[in-house]
Parts: C-alpha cells; structure tokens; sequence
C-alpha cells in the first residue's frame, strides 16, 4: 500500500480506538508504530512520550507527526495527523448530531462505562514496557531480572517519590533528565 | 449578552480570523493537554465573546471526554461547530492540530541531529525514567479510582483485559469490542457512568 495511505489507515485506526484521552492513546500507538510496523523504536517511542509532556499538543498528535516526519517527510507527517483526526472529527459531529435529534445518548455511555476499565488495563500494560526498558533495558519481559540498570532504578524510584508528592511534569522530567547526565557521567 | 459582545457576529470573516488566531494562541501556549486547554477556550469563547453559552460548552465538554480521539480536539470540532458550523469545525480543528504538528515537525527534524550524542542520550534515559515514574502514577490513581467504586463489574472487566492483554497477547482492538459490547449490554444504568 501506498505509505502516505498506510499512514492515514493506521492513524485512523489509532485515532478511532483511543478512548479516555491522551494516555490512553498510547497502547495503540505503540502497538502499531512500535510493535507491528516498527516504524519507531520503543525508546524513540518513549522519547515522543517525554517531549509531549513538554511541548504543547495531545501525545496522539505529537506521535502521528513525529512519527508521519520519520517515515515518510513533511506529507507523512499531514497524512498520519488528518488521520488521528478523522474519527474525531466524523464522530463529534454525529453525536452533535444525534443529541439534537434523539436528545439520549445512554447506548454510547453503555459503551463507554465498558471501555474506560479496559482502557486502564491498557495504560497498565503499556506502562509495564516502559518500565522494562527504563530498568532493564528490553522492550519485553526481561528473562534476567537480576540484570538491572542501577542509574536507571535510582531515578524511577527517586522520580516516583516526586510524582506521588505531586512535582509538576515539566520540572520533574527536566529533573531526571539532568540526573541521567550527573550519573551517567559518574559511571553508573 | 452586553452591547461589547456583540460586534464579531459568527460568520463574518473577521469573526473567522479572531476565532483561529485565538484558538491558534491557546492550543500553541498551552502545556497539560484537554483540562488546561478546555478552560482557556471557555474563557475565551464564552465570557469575552459570548460565541457560545456556558451550559453548551458544559455539554460539549462532557462528551469530547467520552468521545474516542483526544479531548481537546474533540472539544474544538463540537465548539466551532456550534459556533458557526462545518466552517466554524474547519477553523476551530486547524487552529488546534497547527501549533503541536509544527512544533513536533522541528523536532522530529532535530531528533536525529542530537538523538546520537552520548550525553544527549543519558538526558534522554534520564527522563525516561522520569516519564515511567509519570505512567505507573497515572495508573495507580486510576486502579484506586476504579476499586474505590466497589462495582464488581467494571473491575473484572479490567482484569479480564489485562489478562487477556498480557498473559494471552490478545489484538487491542478485539479487547475494546468485546468490552464495549459488554458495556452495552450490561452497564447502561447511570451508576456506572
């Protein structure tokens, strides 16, 4: 199939899919870009992942552009990102649309109460690869757990005390970032 | 609605330009996604131009959050088409994609630049660390959310998935039909909403 057409599918598909906001459209766009096309690494997934938290923009959007860029230049990047939109676009204004006519949407939040514990199960998962690659460094299940990255553990669990205290993203990842560089350069 | 209101009528021209270049403004200053964007908008929409009612945006926001697709685009396309219809949907989505697509264009370009450089690279794992710690946080607070509830459904459901997911290897998309039937079928009285 022609690429730019590819791209457009399979971000349509993402776009289609991801139900509960930004995070939850990361399983689907890691098991298209990462896993089945491998278009992206898992860390350049994970790197996407850490600059949305930074840049304005939806991961989703942030994803299809850097993603459509890699793989097929500027025309990749439009095709992936009219894509992830597509869905949006069709199905708000169906639902505008149905509202104003039927004014009863209980078969659509049906739907969705069913989805949203799915979609938690989903992030779970996803979370689970990142923190394989971040401690030791595989993308699946690590066959030696004993063979952890001691500078990756020390920031996770450093990092973890500050999330749950509450440090705003920007500052936290700017954080970890500088204490990658300070241990990386120690040796660790 | 006071007389100040009243001057960019939806549909002219100028009342395009104005809608884009503040949707533009918000959507490109805006870091933290739907929750911080959805108020800016409001703020702008309702209260200093009175495009748009309270109770509608409201409406509006309740079901971009249900919608598949992210929240703040969502908002967007339902907002401008209230506003001004397919014309209004058409400025509202542009004004909101522009800003992250150009951004993430440059550094999609400058990635390769500087991905290579070893200590780039140990930022880089650094702050892998960090957006890990940020995941497995957001998903505690959704699994206490969810049992805190005490509804024995939606957590097998979520169990279920997550079996099927990781023990099974299971396609994604089979789980969210499957689980959006059950939700059809089993959990359409309002408690679970």
């Amino acid at each position: 199939m022609d690429i730019y057409l590819l791209l457009y599918w399979e971000f349509f598909k993402i776009g289609l899919f991801c139900v509960g906001g930004g995070y939850a459209s990361m399983p689907w766009i890691q098991a298209a870009v990462v896993d089945n096309y491998q278009w992206l690494t898992l860390n350049e997934f994970i790197d996407i992942f850490t600059i949305s938290q930074m840049t304005p923009g939806p991961i989703g959007i942030n994803a299809a552009t850097f993603a459509g860029t890699k793989i097929a230049g500027f025309w990749g990047s439009i095709a992936a990102t009219v894509g992830f939109v597509t869905p949006s676009l069709i199905l708000c204004l169906g639902v505008t649309w149905l509202l104003k006519k039927y004014g009863d949407i209980s078969a659509i939040k049906g739907i969705l109460n069913g989805l949203r514990p799915a979609v938690i199960a989903l992030i779970f998962a996803a979370g689970l690869s990142f923190l394989y690659l971040s401690v030791w460094n595989t993308e699946t299940m690590p066959t030696d757990f004993s063979q952890f990255d001691t500078k990756g553990i020390i920031i996770l669990a450093l990092a973890l005390i500050a999330v749950r205290r509450k440090m705003g993203v920007i500052n936290l990842l700017a954080l970890s970032g500088v204490l990658g560089l300070l241990l990386g350069i120690a040796g660790l | 609605m006071p007389e100040n209101k009243m001057e960019l009528q939806p549909g002219t021209r100028r009342f395009y330009w104005v809608l884009f270049k503040s949707t533009f403004l918000i959507s490109a200053f805006t870091v933290g996604g739907g929750m911080v964007i959805i108020p800016l908008l409001k703020s702008k929409f309702v209260d200093e131009y009175g495009w748009i009612d309270d109770k509608e945006t409201l409406d509006i926001v309740a079901i971009a959050q249900s919608m598949p697709g992210v929240m703040a685009i969502n908002a967007s396309i339902m907002l401008g088409y209230r506003m001004s219809g397919l014309m209004g949907t058409m400025v509202t989505l542009m004004a909101t994609i522009l800003p992250p697509l150009i951004t993430m264009s440059l550094i999609a370009l400058c990635y390769d630049l500087f991905a290579h450089n070893q200590y780039i690279q140990l930022v880089l794992k650094g702050m892998q660390c960090g957006a890990t710690a940020i995941i497995i946080n957001v998903v505690i607070n959704l699994v206490q959310k969810l049992f805190k509830k005490k509804l024995l459904l939606p957590c097998l459901i979520f169990l279920g998935t997550m079996v099927a997911v990781l023990a099974f290897d299971v396609n994604l998309m089979y789980c969210v039909i499957v689980d959006g039937l059950i939700g059809l079928a089993l959990l359409r009285n309002p408690k679970y909403n």
